[in-house]
């Protein structure tokens, strides 16, 4: 039997109570390991699907599975574990006193034992080099250090997938250099949404383009981006100067 | 637990040390500050020894801090929460009934004088011991005891997110500061209050959706209702022991007083 998508996502729609309808039907499939980066502008339906990944959001038509496993409600804590979200500001992401405390709240609602949660600290902060700060409070942290710690709030759960909601947004050159130091490595699939093109290219071999609530392109990044076309179409534009043929 | 955190914000009371008395579990420490504040409030208004007993108590207070190195200075100025008291204090004297004496010409309330300096003295002595507790104690560590004490849940919750967000929140103020006055408000008129009025709204409505998408993100890591916690320290005898000592004292001194006053 081969190992199952970490990600299949099948004829999702959703419309919100109000009546805004998000999503009209988006079919999406990740294989373990794999990198993808979520493109689309502004209002495309991109933070509507991430927050279907885990179960937050429910009730449209269409499924979801994460490495097999339905997102239904009996199995919402351990879907929980297998999607790790990062959300865009670090300051919603941490909310304990500390970043120690932090990165141990989904481990203890894990109902993991205190060795092993400590264990799983110290390895999710040495995964994203802030392995001194247990001890500190978020706020005595700079933006980019906030972004990393954010991201082993995650990891210390073990997730087949990582989802990152605009990972370089307010990051200065050296954080997102930084922060992409610390992604490459990690052992997951990862979905990356982002504005930030070149950032697309640099972490992720595929991308996917949502707009209007369908995708409307999936392919390798580097042909999605050199198709002028495409990306005026969608309102996608890359910096002044980049060439993404230009990239080794 | 360097001194990094012993600037801004609410955690400001905190003085980092070592001293024997920053050492002791947060929640025997909450007790005792509880129990010498009762102590305090059961001394006998009119008795005539009570001056005597404030002064015990003082002298235990004045005794503790000397152990954990907190300076004269910081514990004055934890004294300015109870500017209100002492307002109330100071009117009795002049407003209670009963016999009055004169003092440089003006007719006071003998009981009231005695009410009003009893309550000021209680409020100081209270106030100290609380200004005492936040010294030693990191606001942290103090919300853990509180949870060991079984303050609710949700209480516990609500005070750890004031911690964590006080700065976020106290950053968007001055962000919002700095716009207006960047565009030449000034606001030293009433008339500012148009201006300030929907900006406080702006900043309770910006407050509630983080509190919305902080939700969200305790929910994507498995949160049930509960903050998790970590492991406890056992407390023995002898640290109860040693942080009860200061209200027992108190409860000595006010003994000693009933029987030979």
């Amino acid at each position: 039997m081969s190992t199952p998508p970490s990600l299949l996502v099948d004829d999702l729609a959703f419309a919100y109570p109000d009546g805004h309808q998000a999503l009209f039907g988006v079919d999406l499939r990740l294989e373990q390991g794999e990198r993808v980066a979520l493109l689309g502008p502004n209002g495309a339906g991109k933070t509507t699907l991430v927050l279907h990944l885990n179960g937050i959001l429910r009730g449209g038509r269409g499924r979801v599975t994460v490495g097999g496993l339905p997102v239904e409600d009996r199995n919402l804590a351990e879907i929980r574990r297998r999607v790790g979200i990062v959300f865009q500001d670090p300051d919603d992401q941490l909310f304990m006193p500390t970043v120690g405390e932090d990165v141990a709240f989904g481990p203890r609602n894990l109902g993991l034992s205190e060795p092993e949660v400590a264990r799983r600290v110290a390895d999710a902060l040495a995964a994203v080099d802030m392995a001194d700060a247990a001890d500190r409070p978020p706020h005595h942290l700079s933006f980019g250090q906030r972004r990393r710690v954010a991201v082993a709030t995650v990891l210390s759960m073990r997730p087949e997938v990582l989802v990152l909601d605009e990972p370089s947004s307010n990051l200065d050159p050296a954080g997102r250099r930084e922060l992409a130091e610390v992604l490459e490595p990690l052992p997951v699939t990862l979905l990356m949404v982002t504005h930030d093109l070149p950032y697309a290219l640099q972490l992720c071999p595929r991308s996917v383009v949502l707009d209007g609530g369908v995708v409307v392109a999936d392919g390798p990044t580097r042909e999605l981006l050199g198709d002028p076309a495409l990306l005026a179409a969608h309102r996608l534009e890359l910096p002044f100067g980049f060439d993404p043929h230009a990239v080794p | 637990m360097g001194a990094g955190h012993a600037h801004g914000g609410l955690a400001a009371a905190y003085v980092a040390g070592n001293s024997p008395v920053h050492r002791l579990e947060p929640h025997t420490k909450l007790v005792a500050v509880l129990a010498f504040a009762l102590v305090v409030v059961l001394t006998p208004v009119h008795a005539g020894w009570a001056p005597l007993a404030y002064a015990g108590f003082l002298a235990l207070l004045l005794g503790v801090a000397a152990v954990a190195r907190v300076r004269l200075g910081r514990l004055l100025r934890g004294l300015a929460v109870e500017v209100p008291f002492v307002l109330f204090a100071l009117l009795l004297p002049f407003v209670s009934r009963g016999p009055r004496i004169d003092v440089l010409g003006v007719s006071l309330s003998q009981s009231g004088l005695a009410a009003g300096g009893s309550i000021l003295a209680k409020a100081t002595l209270s106030v100290l011991a609380a200004t005492l507790l936040a010294a030693t104690t990191d606001p942290r560590a103090l919300l853990r005891g509180l949870e060991r004490l079984r303050l609710p849940s949700v209480l516990v919750q609500i005070l750890t997110f004031m911690i964590r967000y006080a700065d976020v929140i106290g950053g968007e103020l001055r962000r919002m500061k700095v716009a207006r006055e960047s565009r030449g408000f000034r606001g030293r008129h009433l008339g500012a209050l148009k201006v300030l009025g929907p900006a406080a709204g702006s900043l309770f409505i910006r407050s509630y959706e983080r509190g919305e998408r902080v939700h969200l993100a305790m929910l994507s890591r498995g949160y049930t209702g509960r903050l998790p916690t970590g492991p406890v320290a056992v407390v023995g005898g002898r640290a109860w022991a040693t942080a009860l000592s200061l209200p027992l004292a108190a409860a000595a001194v006010l003994a000693a007083g009933s029987l030979l006053g």
